[in-house]
C-alpha cells in the first residue's frame, strides 16, 4: 500500500469523530443551514405510533396530477400541525399515495377525522333557512367565479321553487327539508380557496369567534353577494355536508369578516382548521391504518440489542481464535464500519426501522465476509509459501474481485428496492434497502482501507514469523 | 479432494424433498398470509388486570357493530388478538368504545393493521415485480463482470435459479410452519426475503468468481473438475461467512430477541442457510449441466451420476 501512512490517520480521524457523533451527549452540529441533533431517529415500529396510508379516491388508472398529490400532502401535514400533533409526516408515495406517520399516537379519533374530510370547502347560498348543520346537500359547484348576478337568481329560485311545489304557504323548513336533501342544487357562491387567512380570536364579550380574511378575489364575491343577500343564510359546507350556518348581518364589503355564534375555544379552533385547510386539490380515502404500541416497539428493540450484542461477542471470539491477528485486525475494522455507519445514519438522518437494522445486520455481515474472503485468501498465498508481504498483497488482489463484484450486485439489488419502496409507499422495504446499500457502500471502504491499513501495520508491529501461531494456518 | 458436484443431482432430489412438502402443503391449505396482504384488520388490545372478558365475549360484541367474522386468540401476555375482514377507523372507534361500554373498562390498543382488500395484493405483485427486475439487473450485471471468460449469461441466470430455489424453500418451509404452527406470511417475512434474496446472490458471484479466476489459470482442465476445485477452493470461506454472518447474529436474536422477532430469525437463519447451500449445491451443479448438455442424456438412459452415487 503506497499511502498507508495517510490511509492510517484518516482512520484515526474517523475513528475520533464518529466515537464523537455516535455519544449519547453530542450536543449536534449546525454548520450554517446543516442541522443535525444526532439523536437517533426510531422509526414508528420502535417507538410506536401510527401509520396511515392515504389513495387518491379516482378510478383505477386515471392520471393524477403530481402536483395536486404534493398540495394535498402539505394540507393535510398543516392541518394535523393545526390540531396540536406534533413531528408528523406525511410523504407522497408513488403517483396516488401519501403515507403519514403519527408518532407517539395510538388512539386518534381526531386525527382520524381530519383526514376523512377530504375538505372540500363552499359557501353556499341558502336564502331564509338554515339547514341543520349535518345534513348533506347538492351544491352547484363549478360555476365559483361566475358573476354576481347568478347567486342572486337562484336564491329566488330556491326559496321559491318549494313553495310552488308543495303548495304550502307556512313552515317550508319542516316539510321540505328532506326533500330538498335530494332534488335542490345549492348554488356555491365561492370555495375555500377564496379564503387567505382565517384566525380564531373573541368577541367584545369574551365569545370565541372565527374571523376571516378574504382574496381579492373573494372580496369583491363576497361584497356583492353580501350586499344583495343582507339577513340571508351563508352556509358552510364542507364535502357537501353542512358545518355552519351564518346569517349575513350587514353587508361585508371589506374583505374581512367573522363568524359568531355559540363557540367553545375548541370547536371555534375546528371551525378555523377547517376553513383554513379545508379543500384539498384532490379527494383522498385511507386505505391502510397501522397502529404500533410503544411498549411492543421498546420491547422488541431493547431485547433484540441484547441479542444483537450476545451475538456481536461470538462472531468476535470466532473470528480471534480463527484467524488470530488477521482476526483481531477485523475487530477494530468491523468497529470502525458500525461506527461510521451509525454516524451515518445520524448525519442524513435514517428513520430507524426493524427492517433497517436488517438491512444493517446484513451490510455488517457483508463487511465481515470482505475480511473473511481477504483473510482465507491469505491463508492460502502463506500456505503455498510466499513471503509474508508477497502473501498480503496477492491475497487482496485475489479476493477484491469478489468482493468487488459481490458487493456490487447487493448494491444493484438495494437501489432496485430503494425505488419500489419508495415509489409504492412501501416504506418498510426502503428503510430495508436504504441501511444497507449505505452499509454496504462503507463496508467496501473498511475492507479496502481500514483492514488492509491496520493489517499492514500490525504485521510490521508484530512481525510475524510462527504463521500458525499468528495466523492461525 | 471432495467430489461435490459429482453428486449434482443427489443435492436437487434433497432440494426436492424440502421444496414438495411445502408445496403440497400450499396446494391443499393456501398460504398462511397475514392480512398485510390479503386485506383485513388485525386489532392486539389489552384489559385491565380485572378486567379478562371470555374470547367469545368478544366475539359477540362484534357481532353487534355488525363484524360477522372476527377471530379472537389469547396471548400468554394477556392479549388479545383480533382478526377481522377490514374495518375502517370509524368502526374500530366503535368497537373500541362498545368495549369499554360492555366490559367496563377501556381496553389499550397495542396493535392496530388494517389493510384494504385491493392494496394487499398490489403489495405483493409490486413485491414480485421488484425482485422480478432486481434478478434482471443482477442477471446483467454478471454478465458484464464475467465478459471475459465463456458463456458469461450462463453465471447471472445459474445464480439466479439459486437464488429462486432459495426463495421456495423458505415459503415451502413457511407454508409448513404457517399450517402447523399458525406462522404469518407478513411483512416481516416479506423483510426477511429480501435479505435471503441479497445474500443469496452475494453469495453466488463469491463462489463464481473462483470459477472465473480458475478457468483463467486452468485452461486445459474439465469444467466439471474446475468448478469442483473452485468450491473446494471456496468451501472454508462459504463455512465461516455462513457462521458469522447469520448463525451467530441470528441464533442470538431467535433465543434472546423480542418474540415478534424470533419468526423473522428463524426464517432468516433458514434462508441464509440455504444461500450459503444453493452457491455450493445447486448454482455450480447446474453450471456443470449446461456446460455438458446433460439434459441430451436424461431421457436416453439412466444418467451415469445417479448410478455412481
Amino acid at each position: 500500500m503506497r499511502h498507508r501512512s495517510t490511509a492510517l490517520i484518516l482512520i484515526v480521524i474517523l475513528l475520533a469523530l464518529t466515537i464523537w457523533a455516535v455519544l449519547p451527549s453530542n450536543p449536534g452540529i449546525k454548520i450554517g443551514k446543516f442541522e443535525r441533533s444526532m439523536e437517533t431517529i426510531l422509526g414508528l415500529d420502535l417507538q410506536g405510533g401510527m401509520q396511515v396510508l392515504l389513495e387518491a379516491d379516482v378510478p383505477e388508472g386515471t392520471e393524477v396530477d403530481a402536483q395536486a398529490m404534493q398540495d394535498a400532502r402539505t394540507i393535510l401535514e398543516n392541518r394535523s400541525n393545526g390540531l396540536g400533533v406534533s413531528e408528523v409526516v406525511f410523504q407522497v408515495a408513488g403517483t396516488r399515495r401519501i403515507v403519514g406517520e403519527f408518532p407517539g399516537l395510538t388512539d386518534t379519533e381526531q386525527v382520524v377525522s381530519i383526514l376523512k374530510e377530504t375538505g372540500q370547502l363552499e359557501f353556499v347560498d341558502m336564502g331564509d333557512t338554515a339547514i341543520p348543520v349535518g345534513t348533506i346537500i347538492t351544491t352547484s359547484l363549478g360555476g365559483k367565479q361566475n358573476s354576481e348576478v347568478t347567486p342572486t337568481a337562484s336564491t329566488t329560485e330556491t326559496s321559491e321553487t318549494p313553495t310552488e311545489v308543495s303548495s304550502a304557504t307556512e313552515e317550508p323548513t319542516a316539510t321540505e327539508t328532506p326533500a330538498v336533501t335530494e332534488e335542490v342544487v345549492y348554488n356555491t357562491v365561492m370555495t375555500g380557496s377564496d379564503l387567505k387567512s382565517v384566525t380564531v380570536s373573541t368577541d367584545q364579550l369574551g365569545q370565541p369567534v372565527v374571523d376571516f380574511v378574504l382574496t381579492a378575489e373573494g372580496k369583491q364575491i363576497f361584497a356583492d353577494f353580501t350586499t344583495n343577500n343582507t339577513g340571508k343564510i351563508l352556509g358552510i359546507v364542507l364535502d357537501k355536508k353542512v358545518i355552519s350556518t351564518p346569517r349575513i348581518d350587514e353587508p361585508i364589503t371589506e374583505g374581512t369578516g367573522m363568524i359568531s355564534g355559540n363557540f367553545t375555544v375548541d370547536s371555534a379552533n375546528a371551525l378555523a382548521v377547517q376553513l383554513r385547510y379545508g379543500s384539498l386539490p384532490i379527494a383522498l380515502k385511507v386505505v391502510e391504518t397501522q397502529i404500533i404500541g410503544p411498549t411492543l416497539g421498546a420491547d422488541s428493540l431493547n431485547k433484540s440489542l441484547i441479542a444483537g450484542a450476545i451475538g456481536f461477542a461470538i462472531v468476535m471470539l470466532f473470528m480471534l481464535i480463527y484467524y488470530r491477528m488477521p482476526g483481531g485486525v477485523a475487530i477494530l475494522a468491523i468497529t470502525n464500519f458500525g461506527l461510521i455507519t451509525l454516524t451515518v445514519y445520524k448525519l442524513i438522518p435514517v428513520t430507524l426501522t426493524l427492517p433497517g437494522i436488517a438491512g444493517f445486520l446484513l451490510s455488517t455481515g457483508g463487511a465481515l465476509d470482505a475480511n473473511i474472503l481477504y483473510f482465507e485468501r491469505l491463508k492460502e498465498e502463506l500456505r503455498s509459501g510466499k513471503n509474508l508481504k508477497t502473501a498480503l498483497d496477492m491475497a487482496w488482489k485475489r479476493a477484491w474481485s469478489s468482493i468487488r463484484d459481490s458487493n456490487i450486485a447487493t448494491i444493484i439489488t438495494s437501489v432496485i428496492l430503494f425505488w419500489f419502496g419508495s415509489t409504492y409507499g412501501a416504506s418498510m422495504v426502503k428503510g430495508f434497502a436504504l441501511t444497507l446499500a449505505l452499509g454496504v457502500l462503507i463496508s467496501l471502504f473498511s475492507a479496502t482501507v481500514v483492514t488492509r491499513t491496520l493489517l499492514s501495520y500490525a504485521v510490521d508491529i508484530f512481525k510475524p514469523t510462527n504463521f500458525k501461531r499468528w495466523f492461525g494456518i | 479432494m471432495f467430489d461435490i458436484i459429482g453428486k449434482r443431482y443427489w443435492y436437487f432430489l434433497i432440494s426436492l424433498i424440502i421444496i414438495l412438502p411445502g408445496i403440497v402443503v400450499m396446494a391443499i391449505w393456501g398460504m398462511p398470509l397475514s392480512i398485510d396482504f390479503k386485506g383485513g384488520t388485525l386489532m392486539q388490545i389489552s384489559f385491565p388486570e380485572n378486567v379478562q372478558p371470555a374470547p367469545s365475549d368478544i366475539v359477540l360484541l362484534y357481532q353487534k357493530v355488525e363484524i360477522n367474522d372476527a377471530q379472537v386468540t389469547t396471548s400468554e401476555d394477556g392479549q388479545y388478538i383480533i382478526k377481522s375482514a377490514f374495518i375502517d377507523e370509524t368502526k374500530r372507534i366503535e368497537v373500541v368504545n362498545a368495549m369499554a361500554d360492555e366490559f367496563g373498562a377501556r381496553p389499550t390498543v397495542n396493535q392496530y393493521d388494517s389493510v384494504g382488500p385491493t392494496i394487499g395484493k398490489e403489495v405483493t405483485s409490486r413485491a414480485g415485480m421488484a425482485i422480478g427486475v432486481a434478478a434482471l439487473g443482477v442477471i446483467l450485471f454478471i454478465t458484464f463482470a464475467f465478459r471475459g471468460i465463456p458463456h458469461a449469461f450462463r453465471y447471472g441466470v445459474c445464480a439466479i435459479i439459486a437464488m429462486a430455489h432459495d426463495v421456495l424453500v423458505v415459503i415451502s418451509i413457511s407454508a409448513i410452519g404457517g399450517h402447523f404452527f399458525g406462522w404469518q406470511i407478513d411483512s416481516l417475512f416479506l423483510t426477511a426475503l429480501l435479505t435471503v434474496i441479497g445474500f443469496s446472490v452475494q453469495d453466488k458471484i463469491v463462489v463464481f468468481d473462483r470459477i472465473r479466476e480458475n478457468s483463467n489459470i486452468y485452461r486445459r482442465l474439465p469444467f466439471e473438475t474446475l468448478a469442483n476445485h473452485s468450491i473446494v477452493q471456496t468451501l472454508q470461506r462459504s463455512i465461516n461467512t455462513q457462521l458469522m454472518t447469520s448463525e451467530f447474529m441470528l441464533l442470538a436474536m431467535a433465543l434472546f430477541g423480542g418474540v415478534t422477532l424470533r419468526e423473522f430469525s428463524l426464517i432468516l437463519l433458514i434462508g441464509l442457510l440455504m444461500g450459503t447451500y444453493s452457491s455450493i449445491f445447486i448454482a455450480a451443479p447446474i453450471l456443470v449441466i449446461w456446460e455438458k448438455k446433460e439434459w441430451q442424456t436424461w431421457f436416453k438412459r439412466k444418467p451415469k451420476a445417479v448410478t455412481q452415487g
